[in-house]
């Protein structure tokens, strides 16, 4: 069999056609593996933590002003949520289309002591934990989920979503939630009140917090305070600064146990919220399944493959055919 | 211009029509009201029925387009050539229904168009999206010389015959790419899905098992078509396909098998929780049984055996595809505290999909010259 004109033509079309998809596709390869130079985030303590849910009321009312992470144009005063029929205000069970950052109690036994792990219980906050390499990010069809290169918040951009939320099957840490209720709906996360930095202000939960149990920085910095926490001895005094990581405003007070765990410095390849606390992280909710794998790789890996793929199956493909074509003439003429 | 001989007023086309306004309903309803008052989805199980049974069940189902495409046009196993048509339109149906039905799951349906103009490389979902997109049209393609054929554009007819080869070529590619990737769509959530499925093998394992659910949705309707519209059975194609289930089974069980022993280990299979029983089942119904009646010649050459052999393997698969995308779900979901279960507006819409199926394609075999061979 001998190859004429037209199917060379034809073969180095599909080659041609390759090397284009795999151009297209290494183009826009990159997540990012790295915390960026100006990441901020939070750093939670649990042992200050007194429950008061001031961060949630505050985190309410900042985040209702366009450009927040709540902010509906057509809404009369706040996003309450309403859970249960008993008439109680702002009653959230649990991260809703409403409230995207939440206290609860987690607890062991009797639950009777504060940061225990037998019979004990702990207080936690929860929201979006603005991962390193975001696995809600990486699944984007349209880029409506976005990390700022520059301070690493992870962000919803409204107009490009079209609601397939792979983003809360995705993200391992259950945070993305939709709005179910409305026939144009959104997904709703903690943006980490990013709309409020040119004013020189910081995360909304942070400003409330009255003990220094939620405080907002450089993650480079959380995480050396952090580092200073778990070196401390229970017992001791230490000034715990109250709002920001450099904030001259201090909180002194004894140090309770901790769990030797900064949580998120290294789960899902690292993360911009960062947590401490007297008792495990599988107690407080956090998925004891998740490692430090870093979940973007995962389906690298697979799309990595595919200009290999096309290549293989056109070439292999225009191939079967010329060969097949001659042996079928033959039996049939 | 000859119409073929198929009744369209039957009891059962009427039962068609009903389902179809039912479902019509449900779609306005979902689309003025939201997810929230249409399904039971909530954001634990952000995908549900819509997800594991229209898209990647109905997919799956269509995979015998570019199986039996590929095996005349580009392997030129020209035997097959009498089953082409049917296998193509069957696919063509699967994937405007699986992209309808992606619609409607969509929190905001009309921008469904986005992926193609708004790029997103690392995304599996925007894989999906353009390869609906591009063999939904490669399917329309290769269905458009029996349309040209009826309208008598003789001209096009003969324009589109002379392109086929390239055409199908370019659909067996999508489609290797597109069954694929539906299963790398869960590949970033290990800590989510049961182990009893996840896998760095699921997109070889999505891609196997639609082709072996591709060769028995086209031995299945050929078989269910010659009897309603009785037309000879073409008993070698459809043994020479059965031959060829056989060898995919075979693939398909020691691939199962290899995952599960590398994976969580053969005893998770045993475990007796609700999760391990669906992985049975599924083993049972759409792997072991159909190997083992497909490995013995009696049943592989019988056609009430391999209409029951295709049953089995559309069914076994098609749980399958619900395990992975509903069922696999369940125990971490719960852990959380969350069930889901499908509404029944959720159902009616996915019972107006497959009823829309079938009425397209009875519409097809009276107007159009779906089986070209049988006319001889």
């Amino acid at each position: 069999m001998s190859m004429n004109r037209r199917d060379f033509l034809k073969a180095a079309a599909v080659g041609g056609g390759a090397i284009l998809a795999s151009q297209a596709v290494s183009a826009g390869a990159s997540m990012p593996r790295e915390l960026p130079p100006e990441a901020v985030g939070i750093l939670y303590d649990a042992t200050l933590c007194i429950g008061c849910k001031s961060c949630m009321v505050n985190c309410k009312i900042q985040n209702s002003v366009p450009g927040g992470a709540l902010y509906l144009p057509d809404r009369k005063g706040l996003p309450y949520d309403f859970s249960s029929p008993d008439n109680i205000w702002d009653d959230a069970r649990d991260l809703s289309s409403k409230t995207v950052n939440i206290i609860k109690v987690c607890k062991n036994g009797t639950g009777e002591h504060k940061d225990e792990t037998e019979n004990g219980f702990s207080l936690v906050k929860q929201h979006c934990m603005h991962c390193i390499s975001p696995a809600c990010v990486s699944v984007c069809p349209v880029s409506a989920l976005r990390k700022d290169p520059k301070n690493g918040v992870v962000y919803y951009v409204e107009d490009r979503c079209i609601g397939c939320r792979y983003c809360m099957l995705a993200c391992p840490f259950r945070i993305p939630r939709y709005e179910y209720e409305s026939a144009s709906p959104r997904v709703r996360k903690c943006q980490l009140c990013r709309h409020r930095y040119d004013e020189g202000k910081y995360s909304a939960c942070c400003e409330y917090c009255p003990t220094g149990a939620s405080i907002f920085g450089k993650v480079t910095d959380l995480r050396k305070e952090a580092a200073k926490r778990l070196t401390l001895k229970p017992g001791e005094e230490y000034s715990f600064p109250v709002q920001t990581v450099g904030s001259k405003e201090k909180s002194r007070r004894l140090v309770s146990k901790y769990i030797n765990h900064l949580y998120g410095m290294k789960e899902a390849g690292g993360t911009q919220y960062l947590l401490l606390a007297g008792v495990p992280f599988e107690m407080l909710g956090f998925d004891k399944n998740i490692s430090e794998q870093v979940l973007p790789d995962l389906t690298w890996a697979y799309i990595s493959k595919i200009p290999a793929v096309i290549a293989t199956v056109l070439i292999g493909g225009a191939a079967t055919w010329a060969v097949t074509r001659g042996r079928n003439k033959d039996k049939e003429e | 211009m000859k119409q073929h001989d198929i009744k369209m007023m039957t009891p059962t086309t009427i039962g068609l029509i009903v389902v179809m306004a039912a479902g019509a309903f449900v779609a306005v309803y979902r689309l003025f009201r939201g997810l929230g008052a249409a399904t039971n989805l909530n954001n634990l199980w952000p995908w549900g029925f819509w997800i594991g049974m229209d898209v990647l069940g109905g997919v799956a189902m269509a995979a015998g387009g570019f199986v039996i495409a590929g095996a005349v046009y580009i392997l030129n196993w020209k035997k097959y050539k009498p089953i082409v048509r049917p296998a193509i339109l069957n696919a063509f149906f699967g994937y405007v229904l699986a992209a309808t039905a992606i619609f409607f799951d969509l929190g905001q349906s009309f921008r469904i168009w986005h992926p193609v103009v708004m790029w997103q490389v690392n995304s599996i979902m925007f894989i999906v999206a353009i390869h609906v997109v591009l063999y939904t049209t490669t399917l329309g393609a290769e269905s458009s010389p029996m349309l040209f054929e009826r309208l008598r554009m003789m001209g096009a007819y003969r324009f589109m015959n002379a392109i086929m080869v390239p055409i199908v070529l370019f659909g067996v590619l999508l489609s290797t790419l597109h069954q694929s990737s539906l299963g790398a769509v869960y590949l970033i959530i290990p800590s989510k899905l049961s182990p009893l499925w996840y896998s760095s093998k699921l997109p070889y394992l999505f891609l196997v098992s639609a082709v072996f659910m591709g060769l028995s949705m086209v031995s299945f309707e050929t078989i269910l078509s010659s009897r309603l519209f009785n037309h000879p059975l073409p008993v070698d194609i459809l043994r020479g396909l059965a031959r060829g289930s056989l060898i995919v089974a075979g693939f398909y069980f020691i691939l199962k098998v290899w995952d599960l022993v590398a994976g969580p280990g053969i005893g998770a299979a045993f475990a007796g929780s609700f999760t391990s029983n669906m992985y049975l089942l599924e083993m049972v119904i759409g792997v072991m049984l159909p190997l083992v009646l497909l490995a013995m010649p009696k049943y592989r050459t019988g056609i009430n055996s391999i209409f029951s052999v295709n049953l089995l393997v559309i069914v076994g698969v098609l749980i399958n595809r619900m395990n992975v995308g509903i069922f696999g779900l369940a125990e971490y979901a719960s852990r959380f505290g969350v069930d889901y279960f499908p509404s029944l507006m959720e159902l009616i819409l996915t019972a107006a999909f497959i009823a829309f199926a079938f009425f397209g394609f009875k519409v097809s075999a009276k107007y159009l010259n779906l089986f070209p061979e049988t006319e001889h």
